[in-house]
């Protein structure tokens, strides 16, 4: 195995994407998008639960790949107590971190917790989509809230 | 009949000295390209024909009486007469696209335009109209199942399909039932490429026949890796890429039976496939010009036919034979492997040399990132295949697909890979 495969998958990736934290979709939520990847079939449903602009919790179901999977779950750990515009800096933030080649971003480990060990994304472009699905449901899901106002 | 000898790994290192892209390392290792399905590898021979072109005969062909104009049609046509003895063709049934997809669009809005109204009386047998049934396959490539969607949506006609059977096979038992007197066109493809089935087209042709219907053949896993006789065959079209048989992106085939092309209304018009022109109205050549209009993609189809003497050279039956060794060698390696389901036929049973498979508790886009890692290529995801997958309740698969280049050693590095997936994913349990 190549140092690269293991920076792609470490064991904290592996383990999320059996895992999957708020897997499982509630009766009702707030804002509910679902994503879809065309290029490999991989789906995801997120939920949104907040309280006066604030993040309660995400709720999720899809089926994809261990990358969808634990970056999911990853984000439902992530969420919780964030306010709309900090979740929507997090996502830019996220997404610049998938989009830096490897080189990382300024202030990840602060500001995206756990999730930053899917840095290694950023090195296989082709696994950068996957990587997103979850984030681009919550923003999705954001603009939702926003709309009904 | 004796059969020809298949290659074998000696010769097959030789030939892939031809392949520059193949002589390099990914991760550390050196490449194993199990991907020809998708698209294949070019020999030098094809790359100096293109660039040959560029370097001596480039200018436009059919216009103009200078020298280089004359070489360069010759050239152009010479190709055509190539590819067409190298599917059991005539010429002028041999028709340049840029793709396969392009070929099975082109029929289907020829047809399209005669239900309008378009190419007379000559047309009235392509004229689709309600009640009319259009005949596909469960396990087409979505080029052979999205534009007969539109087909049948434009001119009210039926799409029906062919079911797919556990095993991969077309339910030939349903085939006789939807076959009918309204069944206007059949459409399949002669090699799954997602299964590796070679569907039968002898059964499916005389089904057709008895109706009337026409038969369309998507041969783009046939023509790069079998002996193709398309008028043996007796199919009324066919269709088949340059880029899976050695050749660049950007040339395709479509064959048709030479007394339908020249009643087929054209699809894309302009100029180079017209006879007089007025501003009203214009008259069209017969085939293949008739579908040729505009500026036409002669450096690719000069390096189609280079790719075509490349393969006749090794010898078809030969790679046809070769890639069958591989293709069971795939399948009984990937069967033996714990929580691992080859999609369509098992071991034992004639195939092409490719295997599509399904691994418990592991994505295929993290199986084929496990398998690029140890430099192997393979393709993840649903192969443009989206119904077959559903069929055998999956989203997506991982396919290993061989060529004349690829050894024996390259089936058992993907086999020896595979069987690491699962323990590496924690899907053991």
């Amino acid at each position: 195995m190549s140092g690269d495969l293991a920076g792609l998958y470490q064991q904290v990736i592996l383990d999320h994407s059996r895992e999957k934290h708020g897997f499982g979709l509630a009766p009702t939520a707030d804002a509910s998008s679902h994503q879809l990847n065309p290029t490999c079939g991989d789906e995801l449903t997120l939920q949104l639960h907040a309280t006066d602009g604030v993040i309660g919790s995400v709720t999720w179901e899809g089926a994809g790949c261990s990358i969808s999977m634990a970056s999911a779950s990853l984000l439902h750990d992530l969420a919780p107590g964030l306010t709309y515009d900090e979740a929507r800096e997090r996502i830019a933030l996220f997404r610049e971190l998938m989009q830096s080649r490897g080189a990382g971003v300024e202030d990840e480990d602060e500001l995206l917790g756990d999730a930053i060990v899917l840095e290694g994304v950023s090195k296989y472009v082709a696994r950068v989509k996957c990587a997103m699905l979850a984030w681009v449901a919550l923003e999705a899901d954001l603009a939702q809230l926003d709309a009904a106002h | 009949m004796e059969l020809a000898t298949p290659l074998a790994d000696a010769e097959v290192l030789r030939l892939r000295r031809d392949f520059p892209a193949l002589n390099q390392q990914v991760h550390g290792r050196d490449l194993v390209y199990l991907d020809s399905g998708a698209t294949s590898q070019k020999p030098v021979s094809v790359l100096d024909a293109e660039r040959s072109f560029y370097e001596h005969e480039n200018s436009a062909v059919h216009r103009g009486a200078h020298t280089l104009a004359a070489n360069a049609t010759e050239l152009f046509e010479n190709a055509r007469a190539t590819v067409a003895r190298f599917v059991g063709a005539r010429e002028n049934e041999i028709v340049w696209t840029s793709n396969a997809t392009e070929g099975l669009n082109l029929i289907a809005y020829g047809m399209s335009n005669a239900s309008l109204g378009r190419g007379g009386a000559d047309a009235a047998r392509f004229v689709l109209t309600e009640g009319d049934e259009i005949l596909t396959t469960e396990g087409e490539h979505h080029a052979n199942l999205v534009p007969w969607q539109e087909l049948a949506a434009r001119t009210g006609a039926t799409l029906r399909h062919i079911p797919v059977a556990d095993d991969g096979t077309l339910r030939m038992d349903e085939a006789e039932r939807l076959i009918t007197g309204r069944t206007k066109l059949v459409t399949f493809t002669h090699v799954s490429n997602v299964t590796g089935v070679l569907n039968p087209v002898d059964d499916l042709v005389r089904m057709a026949r008895a109706v009337g219907a026409l038969v369309v053949l998507d041969a783009c896993q046939s023509a790069p890796h079998r002996v193709l006789d398309l008028a043996a065959l007796d199919v009324d079209f066919a269709v088949f890429s340059g880029h899976k048989m050695l050749a660049p992106t950007g040339i395709g085939v479509l064959y048709g039976r030479a007394e339908l092309l020249d009643a087929l209304p054209p699809f894309l018009t302009g100029g180079s496939m017209i006879t007089t022109v007025t501003l009203e109205a214009s008259g069209y050549l017969p085939a293949p010009q008739r579908f040729e209009a505009g500026t036409q993609k002669v450096s690719q189809a000069i390096a189609l036919a280079a790719a075509v003497d490349y393969l006749s050279s090794v010898g078809m039956d030969r790679i046809e034979r070769w890639e069958s060794e591989l293709g069971a060698r795939l399948v009984g390696g990937f069967s033996a492997i714990p929580g691992v389901r080859v999609l369509g036929p098992g071991t034992g049973v004639h195939r092409a040399g490719l295997v599509s498979v399904d691994v418990d508790g592991v994505h295929a886009h993290d199986v084929g990132q496990f398998l690029d890692d140890r430099g192997i290529a393979v393709r993840v995801g649903h192969h443009c295949a989206q119904p077959l997958h559903r069929r055998f309740g999956v989203t997506a698969s991982t396919r290993a697909s061989a060529y004349l280049y690829n050894t024996t050693a390259d089936v058992d590095a993907a086999i020896d890979a595979l069987a690491g997936v699962r323990a590496f994913f924690g899907a053991s349990s």
